[in-house]
């Protein structure tokens, strides 16, 4: 029976055996748990390039016409005033803050989500539902202390 | 595939568990994928700017771009060749640097999300074992670009806008996550291709349908989605009445193309993920993949092929249905308040993605102890959704024999 659940399996680039890297005296020792991730580098790189290239070439066939209407930044027609990065209402800062504390949370969730099954066969679903909940419910009075003190409220 | 790559190496006689450049070709193998997928993304995006146009026409009583092509389909190379051939601006406030590369921040994003969303059975550039994570991971770029567009164009309008659209898109990141937890939770896996094979290619296999706590996060999902992708009625940053065009105020030519690409890209991004995480994927009906039984890996010879594409058919069909309800939802709904969106996030979606979560896992456990309880709810859930769809579908049909619509195809639409 094949197991399709590992890495680099059943995509189109299957992790490189590790006899092959012996074989071919290299020295370029891949780690072949990170084949899986090296498509991600030659597709930033790749998305990189072209998206240079592209604009380079959009300069050269564009015009060049340079006035300094043109250069200056839109006001509705009239000339700016004022310092464009002025303070900001607080408000913003407090959705980052917000923000913050619970993707973090959320991020620790994950790995016991994608284990919930396995441990669920081990007979400690009950265990780890409850240190979730745990966990959670402090959550939860975050939410609720935040949602007290009107930090939720935007107006 | 690799058995292709080595059958190619040996044609070219060599081994290739020898050869020196084995890996050269599988990393020029991944090139030219990686250029595919990046090709596919413009090209779907170019395509669906288009559709939008039509479809907006269609639901407006009006007619739309038809001029270019049949039914106006080369508007979108036009436009892309008009784009192209515009004058890039960079105003002479604006902090250089930062403003020619906030676009490439943003497009680089966009691309990388690619890498782990599946376009059929096999077709995925890398499985990986925290696809999920990683398409989160990634998305967040995005937000790093809009910052960089709108902080360096030296433009009140940008600015406000890049603030307006920061606090959003990570505000809904959080519902958004915690409703694609649902999915890892039940399939126990974070790679896509793995939670696709967990699924069947029922719908009462499907994920949405599994308990309630998972047809609502599937909803929270894409409301989220929607919020992340700026698409109405949480086009707040870019609220033309209000803020011009925000963060993208000050761009012009390909530039600014860059940040509408990503825009009407992310329609595919967000439908492909919803069709992945809750509505089983590419699985094709009779041969279900799992990871215990391949039955499409069983067939032989053309059959494969067929299956092939019949799954790349079946999963384009979802993701595409999602993008047409993408687009009917900006036609139909006004833009929201910035205050409503913020409510809408902090006091709705995130307690109940939140209470969703501990449902599932509780319900998990249940349904370990009485699996009957399982198909029960799953033909409650299914028939429930079955039941709303013909009634809507009846309702239509209704409605276009008392108006007397009328779809001309004949005169170029």
């Amino acid at each position: 029976m094949r197991r399709v659940d590992t890495p680099g399996t059943g995509g189109y680039f299957p992790r490189p055996q590790t006899a092959r890297l012996k074989a071919n005296d290299e020295g370029i020792a891949m780690d072949s748990y990170l084949t899986p991730y090296l498509p991600i580098l030659v597709l930033l790189l790749l998305a990189g390039v072209m998206c240079v290239a592209i604009t380079f070439f959009a300069t050269v066939l564009g015009p060049r016409r340079i006035t300094n209407i043109k250069e200056a930044a839109f006001e509705c027609g009239s000339p700016t005033t004022g310092d464009p990065h002025a303070r900001h209402s607080v408000k913003f800062f407090l959705v980052a803050l917000l923000f913050i504390v619970f993707d973090v949370e959320s991020v620790f969730i994950y790995p016991w989500g994608a284990l919930l099954r396995d441990l669920n066969g081990d007979g400690l679903g009950w265990f780890a539902y409850f240190e979730m909940m745990s966990f959670m419910a402090t959550l939860a009075i975050g939410l609720v202390y935040v949602w007290r003190k009107g930090a939720l409220e935007w107006t | 595939m690799q058995a292709f790559l080595d059958s190619l190496i040996r044609g070219w006689g060599h081994d290739p568990q020898t050869w020196v450049w084995t890996q050269l070709i599988y990393v020029a193998f991944m090139g030219l994928f990686s250029f595919a997928v990046i090709n596919f993304a413009a090209v779907t995006a170019g395509i669906f700017s288009w559709a939008e146009r039509r479809v907006a026409g269609r639901m407006q009583s009006r007619v739309g771009p038809n001029r270019a092509g049949p039914g106006g389909f080369y508007q979108w190379i036009a436009d892309a060749v008009k784009l192209l051939t515009k004058e890039d601006l960079v105003p002479t406030e604006a902090d250089q640097f930062l403003f020619r590369i906030a676009p490439y921040f943003m497009m680089v994003g966009f691309a990388c999300v690619f890498v782990a969303l599946p376009f059929s059975h096999r077709l995925v550039i890398a499985e990986m074992n925290v696809g999920v994570f990683y398409i989160i991971a990634v998305t967040a770029l995005i937000v790093v670009g809009i910052i960089m567009s709108g902080w360096s164009s030296n433009s009140k309008w940008s600015l406000f806008g890049a603030i307006r659209s920061a606090a959003q898109i990570i505000s809904y990141e959080i519902p958004a996550g915690m409703a694609l937890m649902i999915p890892v939770l039940l399939s126990g896996t974070l790679s896509t291709q793995g939670i696709i094979r967990a699924q069947g290619p029922w719908p009462w296999e499907w994920y949405i349908f599994h308990d309630p706590a998972s047809f609502a996060a599937f909803f929270i999902y894409f409301i989220s989605a929607l919020a992340e992708g700026n698409r109405t009625p949480f086009d707040l940053p870019e609220a033309e009445s209000e803020l011009v065009s925000g963060y993208n105020t000050e761009y012009s030519g390909m530039r600014f193309s860059y940040f509408f690409l990503v825009e009407w890209g992310n329609m595919w991004v967000m439908s492909a993920l919803a069709t992945t995480m809750f509505l089983g994927g590419w699985q094709v009906p009779f041969l279900p993949v799992t990871d215990a039984a391949d039955k499409i890996a069983m067939l032989s010879g053309g059959w494969t092929v067929l299956a092939e594409l019949a799954s790349i058919a079946i999963f384009t069909f979802k993701t595409l249905f999602f993008v047409f309800i993408v687009m009917w939802l900006r036609w139909t709904l006004p833009r929201i308040r910035v205050d409503q969106m913020m409510n809408m996030c902090w006091k709705y979606l995130v307690p109940v993605s939140f209470a969703a979560v501990l449902f599932v896992a509780g319900w998990m456990l249940v349904i370990h102890a009485v699996p009957a309880l399982d198909w029960i709810m799953r033909i409650v859930l299914t028939a429930g959704g079955a039941i709303t769809l013909v009634m809507f579908w009846l309702r239509t049909l209704q409605n276009i024999k008392d108006t007397g619509d009328k779809f001309d195809f004949t005169s170029n639409w």
